[in-house]
């Protein structure tokens, strides 16, 4: 009485074979995991202690995901290929359920995410608290006000905290000497740099993955993210937040560089700007006095 | 009697009047004014996969453009058009209303019933889709919207896209959302009270449950963006400053009231999909579903969860830390009801005989990638995880593998698993795996590498990204894959095409189904049951097979014991 569109195939020897490519495949995959952990499946981190600490985090949510991910494919590829009919095989088992088991899996996967919340709040400290500048930073030599800090301003362990201004297409910059800039983001190494994010037109979000996570810049709101880089370079990031037609080439560069080079890059800018400051202050006092000619 | 004085009042003797037969409307004019669940639930199919269809090949063009670096195939406003385009069509034009079309067909059919509960409003529910598309589609000739299809403010106020694209959008939402709305009520109306004789809750077949709850959380859902919008609107043409932080607005507000719908629309997609699954599932492994009761509690578990997570979608924004963590844990914990699904489908296959054909391959697919989704969507929960998955492509990788992997998967289980009875023919059995296979791979190619690109430093919804980002292998990959996949689903829509004009004639149950549906003739007829049967248990269709056997039995068998235990 079984209707022709239910027959059992004829052959099987094919479609073993192609389960078994399958499953080779996948012991391939999985003995691929552990190296491509290695930087495929992670995120960026290195210079700087918050990007670490998200990244050590995730390496543990990883390899219990993969573990939950090989248990799971590997029962239902099993049930498929075992289970499968054939003629003169089995009857299938007629079970409606299994509370015991049914309460066990939902024990199981309710203690999985407990595990994980724990874990969350073990690293959670490292990624959200910036720690203090190191003996080398640059931070007290500059005047700043310390988030979270009841220390005066200045102290050594304070933070560098720069402004930092989201707007179609470009990030401004403003340091704490007044000084602003639309090109990079400069900053000494050894010292825990605090931004303070917002935005002038619709919303961005400040992304350098190599510092850590991310923070939308919201009009209106301040949003704080902190990062503290221990090698000199360069770290490159853009926008992450749908921005209009110029997203893409939304571009956030941030160059690390010795305390001292700071200290001069910070003069230096500064004198350039007094330079173009004054010139510009010149153009429009001849012109003023033009126009005053000409009437 | 008051019918009389009123008659008698106005000089007239009562009577009673005979209509004659109405004339039945024919060929495209009885497609245009039927008000048959059936006739409707076609409409629904084509007119969904119509903007499957456009929504898949907007993002063939976008992966065209990323296929390598400084792609010059579109313009940043294109590529913006065309990310807001694809994602407001999947989501509103084809994954909603799809399931409406399966949920308009079948749930009468498997619940007993002769139609909805109220025939015409469900013809209004769907020429309202009709129109919210047209509306929406219309936009390409002028200017589509291009704040993707969050919308979020104030890139979507008047002051920085201007263009009518942003209204077409908001039209969409309003219109669609009112489709789904009437819909829902009308979904609700019907299994409440329209179900056979015998059908108690407990004997309701899982599909029908998941379109209840799809229902109920339409209704929760839908006046949260439908105010969302109108106040858009009027920020946008009235002089309202609702989210214009310059006039004392807020934008983190669209946020909150966007995603206080958005995020259980992400259920609403996907709970159908599950309820699909879970009859295909049972009827090829030739066993009764595993934990029927698990998992029709996990469908409304999930669902009341899922009104409790929106802020996920926020936690970069400038948000305390104990809002962060209770949406994160409320995040988690929808992962237990999810889970219990999983493994009561994986226990449904074991042990029984499972018979492989392309239904199956497509339902068994589906828990195993949107296990993927589930596990990354976890990851994504953990809220300094996200600080660097937020809007990355990692983040695109995710929602694919829980709508594509989840919801598409079990729509295309659905299709080759109900074809038969909606057209009375069989599709290719061949080209239906062929197709899966296709689609199978090419979906992994797609967007298993995407991880790895958001991991990267990638962000999503740029039309351009940079060598330096070292993205570009990823992005081939997964372009290639696109095409493959694109390529998957053409077999399929041939497929159903070649079927439904030339298909071997199905039968009234060529699956041996266990629901109602398969009790009538394939098409079903206009009034779908002459006689409804007695529900005995969730599965008639094998207690009427059993029936039917025995009454077939000579007399004398039938008293004797059976040896053989059944």
């Amino acid at each position: 009485m079984i209707p022709r569109a239910l027959h059992p195939p004829r052959s099987d020897s094919r479609r073993r074979t192609a389960l078994i490519a399958l499953a080779a495949a996948l012991a391939l995959m999985l003995l691929a995991a552990p190296l491509a952990t290695a930087d495929l499946l992670t995120p960026e981190s290195g210079p700087s202690p918050n990007a670490n600490a998200i990244d050590s985090l995730y390496k543990i949510v990883l390899y219990v995901a993969i573990a939950i991910f090989v248990v799971v494919e590997g029962t239902l590829l099993w049930s498929l290929v075992k289970y499968r009919a054939r003629r003169g095989g089995p009857e299938a088992a007629q079970i409606h359920g299994n509370t015991p088991l049914e309460l066990g899996w939902t024990v199981g996967a309710a203690l999985i995410l407990v595990v994980l919340t724990a874990v969350t709040f073990i690293y959670l400290g490292d990624v959200q608290n910036p720690p203090d500048s190191g003996p080398g930073g640059v931070a007290e030599s500059v005047e700043v006000a310390t988030i979270d800090q009841p220390d005066p301003p200045g102290g050594r362990d304070a933070a560098l905290e720069i402004d930092v201004n989201g707007q179609q297409f470009v990030w401004r910059y403003d340091y704490p000497n007044g000084m602003f800039d639309y090109h990079e983001l400069v900053v000494p190494i050894d010292t825990t740099v605090v931004l303070s994010l917002t935005a002038s037109d619709v919303i961005h979000s400040w992304w350098i993955p190599k510092l850590g996570g991310k923070m939308d810049a919201v009009p209106g709101y301040v949003n704080k993210t902190w990062f503290k880089v221990t090698e000199p370079g360069v770290f490159q990031g853009q926008c992450a937040e749908l921005c209009g037609s110029g997203h893409a080439d939304m571009r956030a560069r941030v160059r690390a560089v010795q305390p001292e080079q700071y200290t001069a890059y910070l003069e230096r800018h500064e004198r350039e700007l007094e330079q173009s400051r004054e010139g510009l202050a010149e153009q429009r006092e001849q012109r003023e006095q033009s126009q005053s000619e000409i009437q | 009697m008051a019918t009389t004085d009123h008659a008698a009042a106005r000089g007239l003797r009562p009577e009673v009047v005979m209509h004659g037969p109405a004339q039945e409307p024919k060929g495209w004019l009885a497609w245009l004014t039927t008000t048959d669940h059936k006739r409707i639930g076609i409409m629904y199919f084509v007119a969904t996969f119509v903007f499957f269809i456009l929504g898949g090949v907007e993002a063939l063009i976008m992966r065209l453009q990323l296929a390598q670096p400084s792609g010059t195939l579109v313009s940043p406003e294109t590529y913006n058009g065309l990310v807001s385009m694809h994602g407001t069509t999947m989501i509103f034009l084809f994954v909603v209303p799809v399931m409406a079309a399966f949920g308009n067909y079948m749930v009468p059919l498997m619940i007993g019933a002769r139609d909805m509960a109220f025939p015409r409003l469900n013809a209004l529910s769907f020429w309202l889709l009709a129109f919210g598309g047209v509306a929406f589609y219309a936009s390409i000739f002028f200017e589509p919207p291009q704040a993707g299809w969050t919308s979020y403010t104030p890139l979507s106020d008047d002051a920085y896209l201007p263009s009518g694209g942003i209204d077409a959008w908001i039209f969409l939402v309003h219109l669609t959302g009112l489709s789904s709305l009437v819909g829902a009520i009308n979904f609700v109306a019907t299994i409440h009270n329209m179900r056979a004789p015998g059908m108690s809750w407990g004997r309701m077949p899982l599909f029908v449950w998941s379109i209840l709850v799809y229902s109920y959380l339409l209704i929760a859902a839908l006046p949260a963006i439908g105010a969302a919008v109108t106040m858009l609107l009027t920020d946008r043409h009235f002089g309202t400053a609702f989210f214009d932080p310059t006039a004392g607005g807020d934008p983190m507000l669209w946020q909150h009231l966007f995603w206080f719908f958005g995020h259980p629309e992400v259920y609403i997609m996907v709970l159908p999909a599950f309820g699909i699954i879970s009859e295909v599932l049972p009827v090829f492994a030739r066993k009764p579903i595993f934990g029927y009761k698990a998992i029709a509690a996990s469908t409304v578990a999930i669902a009341f969860l899922g009104l409790l997570v929106w802020a996920h979608h926020m936690f970069t924004t400038p948000t305390s830390t104990v809002v962060l963590i209770f949406f994160m844990l409320s995040s988690f914990a929808i992962a237990v009801p999810t889970g219990i699904k999983i493994f009561n489908w994986i226990a449904t296959l074991w042990r029984g005989s499972i018979v492989f054909k392309t239904p199956l391959y497509f339902a068994a697919a589906l828990p195993a990638l949107f296990v993927i989704g589930g596990i990354s969507g976890v990851m994504l929960a953990i809220f300094p995880i996200d600080w660097q998955l937020h809007d990355s492509y990692f983040v695109v990788a995710h929602l694919h593998y829980v709508l594509f992997g989840g919801a598409v998967f079990g729509i295309f289980a659905g299709i080759y698993y109900w074809f038969p009875k909606m057209t009375g023919r069989m599709l290719s059995e061949g080209a239906g795996k062929l197709s899966f296979w296709v689609m199978f791979v090419g979906f992994n190619l797609t967007f298993l590498v995407q991880h790895s690109a958001g991991l990267s430093g990638m962000p999503r919804r740029i039309y351009d990204y940079g060598e330096d980002l070292a993205v570009t292998d990823y992005n081939l990959i997964s372009t290639i894959g696109s095409f493959l996949l694109g390529f998957g689903i053409l077999i399929s829509v041939v497929n159903f095409l070649h079927g439904y004009r030339r298909g071997r004639v199905a039968g009234n149950d060529p699956w041996h189904g266990n629901t109602l549906e398969w009790f009538v003739q394939s098409p079903p007829p206009v009034n779908n049951f002459d006689v409804v049967p007695r529900i005995r248990s969730v599965e008639p269709m094998k207690d009427i097979r059993r029936e039917v056997a025995k009454a077939s039995e000579p007399a004398g068998t039938v008293a004797q014991p059976v040896a053989s235990g059944t």
